[in-house]
């Protein structure tokens, strides 16, 4: 791996870590949650990078486990579990086993069947909680934030800030270990070349759906983050749409880079967050209508933005010398 | 349980099916034909359902607004087509997929800011909004029967052009070579904006039976789009024939299953348990059915495309 590579990721979390001090100087404490947001965003889009750049699966549907971190959250805490040491495996445990459920069943296609399959059973999953009336259907539920035992207190801002923060840099460390191993290897040539792998004795399928596995239960984890910080969960958090921007912010920051989605999940919340304010200076009452402007900004970065931000900063990363092709 | 009401369901069920399939239809032929995922498929429908509400108040006529909104919309899918989806084919399916995500975007602000964002009801005049007894005993509205009746006659033509003209002979051609097609002298680019805006038309036409029956709102397509997948992987992509019956499939389960899975399920568990369980579950019941149908056959019931 690129050293300047590495040099971005370590610069990147040492900004998120001098986010709290500097809202204090600034005296600008909101910006504490919207990084937190930004980070817990982050995970999902770099658990997500695991399949979509390293393994080429185009999940559709990644903001379903999200979904089920966060309601996994969201009902042990509307039956009195407020525990975090139960809640937060627990709901990594529950993404992961439907993400083998899942992906067990994608998997068995490819192409544009996946893209497709991977889309509708997130679908099922929303349509799933909008009909749980027991756990506030459409309108969601309140989860109370959750407790470590009087060792962590994640009420208080700061405290939950960093513990996401943790979270990101542990999420990056182990899926940066992963993908220079042998699997990464292997999940990155049968991106490449699926039936030469299989010629070489490696049972594609499996290592395909371990990847899968282990991208739905980092999401899982970031959806328990999301749930502890809106202390709310609804079904909007599976909305199709999610998929899509957390798709987005992969290859805003740049495809099978992992640091590149932690800087895209930050480019388009920041977008998104600031887009409107931008459009009313420039005429009054626009900044409602700022899905006009992004929506173009969107397509430009998918025709013309190769690499994304990552690119800006590193210029070329190959991790095997001599590609195989597509 | 009434059998009347479970003839009416399946009626309903019928219903929601053709809708499904114009929408599928022009996905379908859009994929098959151009290899491209239509994710702005949906603001078609939309678009369709806006500019019929607004021509049908324009002329003050149901029929005449309706009919107008067809060429209308034909021409804002192969403006679509020309500006925006033509340098996407040879792209990747990522690509389009995000491409066309953000024409969704663009498309709903769009019709935010013509129409405004509160939802417009459009009304039937007197002579659809009535009902009749098709089986003594069971009034059906007249409005739905029509939709039944445009789904099945617009099947037939897509069916007829597909199967019998030269256009059909044309997009099938496409299909399994448009490279071809192309080297044959056949202008490929214009085939395409046809294709294109025919599927607009479709869809846009679902959209404008759609409105008298609920509302009329940016953002209205997008749970069909969604659904209007799931029939085409059951289906096979690529198929029409395969459309078709998937929509019909998935139209009568959707429905019939919102009905009875309830009352089966009450024969089995508790009542209570019953009223928890049976919407959730007739809410995953397609989503079941295309798991269960991707068990058997990897590309769906008719698989049309290879690759």
């Amino acid at each position: 791996m690129n050293k300047r590579q590495i040099w971005l990721a370590l610069i990147t979390l040492a900004l998120f870590a001098a986010v709290p001090p500097l809202t204090v100087i600034f005296d600008q404490p909101f910006y504490m949650d919207v990084v937190a947001r930004i980070m817990i965003l982050a995970i999902a889009a770099v658990s997500l990078d695991l399949i979509l750049g390293h393994g080429g699966m185009v999940s559709f549907g990644h903001a379903a486990y999200m979904g089920v971190g966060a309601y996994a959250v969201g009902i042990l805490s509307y039956y009195g579990v407020d525990n975090g040491f139960l809640q937060i495996p627990l709901a990594m445990g529950a993404s992961a086993l439907i993400g083998l459920v899942f992906g067990a069943m994608s998997l068995r296609t490819s192409g544009v069947y996946f893209i497709m399959i991977t889309l509708a059973f997130a679908q099922m999953l929303y349509f799933l909680a909008v009909s749980l009336e027991e756990f506030g259907g459409d309108d969601g539920m309140p989860a109370m934030r959750s407790e470590f035992a009087g060792l962590l207190d994640l009420n208080d801002t700061l405290q939950f800030y960093y513990l996401v923060f943790v979270c990101l840099a542990l999420t990056l460390l182990i899926l940066h270990r992963l993908v220079l191993s042998r699997f990464g290897m292997v999940i990155r040539a049968a991106r490449n070349n699926e039936r030469r792998m299989q010629a070489l004795g490696f049972p594609t399928y499996r290592y395909k759906l371990t990847a899968f596995v282990i991208a739905s239960t980092l999401c899982g984890l970031s959806g328990a983050l999301f749930a502890n910080l809106n202390e709310f969960v609804s079904p909007d958090v599976m909305q199709w749409t999610h998929s899509g921007e957390i798709m987005i912010m992969v290859i805003m920051g740049g495809m099978g880079t992992l640091i590149g989605p932690v800087l895209g999940a930050a480019a388009f919340l920041l977008l998104e967050e600031n887009l409107p304010e931008w459009m009313e200076m420039i005429m009054t009452n626009a900044g409602e209508h700022w899905a006009i402007v992004m929506g173009p900004i969107l397509i430009a970065i998918v025709l013309f933005g190769r690499g994304g931000i990552h690119a800006l900063f590193v210029r070329k990363v190959s991790l095997e010398k001599g590609r195989g092709h597509g | 349980m009434d059998p009347l009401l479970l003839l009416e369901q399946a009626f309903n069920g019928l219903q929601f099916g053709v809708m499904l399939f114009l929408i599928a239809a022009g996905l379908t032929l859009v994929f098959g034909i151009m290899d491209l995922v239509n994710l702005a498929h949906g603001a078609l429908v939309m678009i369709g359902a806006y500019l019929a509400t607004t021509l049908v108040a324009w002329t003050d006529s149901f029929i005449l607004g309706m009919i107008l909104a067809l060429p209308a919309t034909f021409a804002v899918g192969a403006l679509v087509e020309v500006v925006a989806l033509r340098t996407l084919y040879r792209r990747d399916h990522l690509d389009q997929v995000l491409a066309t995500f953000g024409l969704i975007l663009f498309f709903n602000e769009v019709v935010r800011i013509i129409w405004g964002p509160i939802s417009l009801y459009s009304g039937l005049p007197d002579y659809l909004s009535g009902h009749v007894e098709i089986i003594p005993g069971a009034p059906y509205p007249v409005f739905r029967l029509l939709i039944i009746a445009v789904g099945l006659a617009v099947a037939a033509i897509i069916y007829f052009i597909v199967a019998h003209t030269r256009l059909g002979m044309l997009i099938r051609a496409g299909a399994s070579n448009n490279e071809m097609v192309g080297a044959l002298g056949v202008n490929i680019k214009s085939l395409f904006t046809f294709v294109f805006a025919l599927g607009a038309v479709f869809a846009g036409l679902a959209g404008m039976m759609l409105g008298p029956l609920t509302s009329v709102e940016p953002g209205m397509g997008e749970p069909l789009l969604i659904l209007a997948f799931v029939v085409i992987i059951i289906g096979g992509i690529g198929s029409i024939r395969g459309a078709f019956i998937a929509a019909i499939i998935v139209g009568l389960a959707d429905t019939m299953g919102r009905v009875l899975l309830p009352v089966l399920l009450r024969t089995v568990v508790s009542d209570a348990a019953a009223d928890t369980a049976g919407p959730a579950l007739a809410s995953m019941l397609i989503y079941i059915l295309m798991a269960a149908i991707l068990v058997v056959r990897p590309r769906g019931l008719f698989p049309a495309r290879t690759g």
